[in-house]
């Protein structure tokens, strides 16, 4: 459904005066989701997960720069084809309600998602009345504004919008943050649901204990690199993962070592070697300098030298 | 000791208690934790025990006198988002000297850079600003943390560190610590205690309340605002408590 190579995203800005400098947010980044399958990116907060999302809608700001190269059902994503198919064919749901009008009637926004998706206009109304049953919102809640719905609630029109025209691949960024155990599961079995009617899911998120619930494989994602492509019943023990940034992120979780790390290290990464060099056990010289591949690994994707 | 007595709160007179007969004490060195699902009034009863709204009903004491109204609050609450509790037009230097200078030991201690004082808040990373929220909440007088989902948007790498650090310094200048949460295996990790002021009973909820109700909450626009973390009219106020 999907495939992404190489994908690098930089940002140009004019720091003082004319000075021009340029950011890289994402380095390099590879991807493949087929259709009925969760891919979870999980990774460090503020590391681009969201910017890949972006990229693939073509929504980036004008200042960004993106190469490599993107595959929609085996054919490149053009800005064209992107315009073409956003909304309509790959559909988002964003992270914060701030993505809603708060202008318009929520049931006014899902129907404009409909008739984008390509729902016919005297449909379009039974077709959010079905998709707001479907996300357990009461049906007073279609003529609610933004402003007057909770985040649990904001966030089931956010995803009624996504889901009710006919998009294959879904872009789910942080679907589950700030939400309770509950609210955050029903979302997540949402997404398994489509995801089981044939549907692609590209779940981006920091918290892997979610990501593990419902995805069927995670791409750990740190400094702008896929460090590893591991299959979620990798996590079950510590010894299957393969490289050593993952094997932190999970140590870390509250309910194992609860272990951190100093993340300001990882975000620079300028050095052009691995992002996690500064703080791996196994690091050197080599990790510092140079960026390994990516290589197969037991049924995993991993970038370690040591791997 | 922080102690809240019968403390009871509600945003409007026609509408729901949100916070209604709640005891709670916290002893200095003591980690608490406070569990429960969104939308039950965790971080309402959080802004009332730092100060930021006045109880109905009840009393916040500290140490044995009312929380002072004036002056440097010695209950400090580090908020979920805190790109919003701090002023976008400050440089870091400006917002971690806000109530007094941090010392260098401290910001070491979490891992803040000087090459950072010179920069906005928004050219830090979410992990990277709450540090800094810490280190400003964190001064000579200050008695309790109030941590009102401090790390539910980091990454759990980010979340142990800024943990570890924060126990390290709780242990050291003996201060008293509430954990608000939802994720219980982090509160199991973290507390000596925890309270059950909002266990489940889901007819409490504000989600599930039946239309009607529930119209007439978000109508008035206030009840919605508590996820936004700070109080309508305090956006600038500073985190530390300062009444201005």
């Amino acid at each position: 459904m999907l495939e992404i190579n190489d994908l690098s995203i930089s940002f140009s800005s004019y720091s003082f005066g004319l000075r021009k400098t340029e950011t890289c947010a994402i380095r390099s980044l590879d991807l493949t989701i087929t259709p009925g399958q969760i891919m979870a990116v999980v990774g460090q907060s503020g590391g681009g997960k969201s910017l890949l999302a972006h990229a693939l809608l073509g929504i980036l700001p004008r200042n960004a720069r993106v190469t490599g190269g993107m595959l929609f059902k085996g054919e490149p994503l053009t800005i064209k084809r992107q315009a073409a198919l956003r909304g309509r064919q790959i559909a988002l749901i964003p992270q914060s309600m701030t993505y809603l009008n708060p202008l318009v009637r929520v049931g006014n926004q899902v129907a404009q998602a409909a008739r984008l998706g390509g729902v016919p206009g005297r449909e379009s109304k039974g077709a959010v009345s079905r998709a707001f049953t479907r996300y357990r919102l009461n049906q007073k809640v279609i003529s609610c504004f933004p402003f007057q719905l909770s985040g649990g609630m904001a966030r089931r029109v956010l995803t009624a919008t996504a889901t009710v025209g006919g998009a294959e691949l879904i872009l789910a960024d942080e679907p589950t943050s700030g939400l309770d155990p509950a609210s955050s599961g029903e979302t997540l079995a949402h997404l398994r649901e489509l995801a089981d009617s044939g549907k692609a899911v590209l779940l981006i998120t920091h918290d892997i204990e979610a990501a593990l619930k419902v995805a069927d494989s995670l791409t750990v994602f740190c400094g702008g690199v896929t460090l590893e492509v591991a299959a979620a019943g990798d996590f079950s023990s510590h010894g299957v993962l393969r490289h050593p940034y993952t094997r932190a992120l999970w140590g870390a979780l509250p309910g194992n070592d609860f272990v951190g790390a100093v993340p300001a290290a990882m975000t620079i990464a300028k050095n052009g070697g691995c992002p996690f060099s500064c703080d791996c056990p196994k690091s050197d010289t080599v990790c510092n300098d140079m960026m390994p591949e990516l290589k197969r690994l037991y049924n995993g994707l991993v970038r370690c030298h040591y791997a | 000791m922080l102690e809240a007595q019968q403390l009871a709160f509600r945003y409007r007179d026609e509408l729901p208690w949100i916070v209604n007969g709640i005891d709670l004490d916290i002893r200095p060195g003591e980690i608490v934790g406070l569990p429960g699902p969104s939308g039950r009034g965790k971080s309402t009863l959080a802004k009332v025990l730092g100060g930021y709204l006045l109880p109905e009903r009840g009393s916040v004491r500290v140490d044995g006198a009312p929380l002072t109204r004036s002056g440097f609050c010695p209950v400090q609450l580090l908020f979920q988002h805190p790109e919003l509790a701090v002023n976008p037009r400050w440089r870091i230097g400006e917002i971690l000297g806000e109530a007094e200078a941090p010392p260098a030991a401290l910001l070491d201690e979490l891992g803040i850079e000087s090459a950072w004082f010179e920069r906005y808040p928004h050219e830090l990373s979410g992990g990277e600003l709450q540090r800094v929220c810490l280190a400003r909440a964190i001064c000579s007088k200050t008695r309790y943390l109030l941590c009102d989902e401090m790390t539910s948007m980091l990454d759990a790498l980010t979340q142990a560190q800024i943990w570890r650090a924060i126990l390290n310094i709780v242990k050291r200048r003996n201060l008293g610590l509430l954990v608000i949460s939802h994720d219980t295996a982090l509160i199991d990790r973290l507390c000596d205690r925890v309270v059950p002021c909002f266990a489940d009973h889901p007819d409490a909820q504000i989600d599930n309340l039946p239309g009607d109700q529930k119209d007439q909450d978000r109508n008035s626009g206030e009840h919605h605002r508590e996820e936004a973390d700070i109080p309508p009219d305090s956006t600038d106020r500073p985190q530390t408590g300062i009444q201005l």
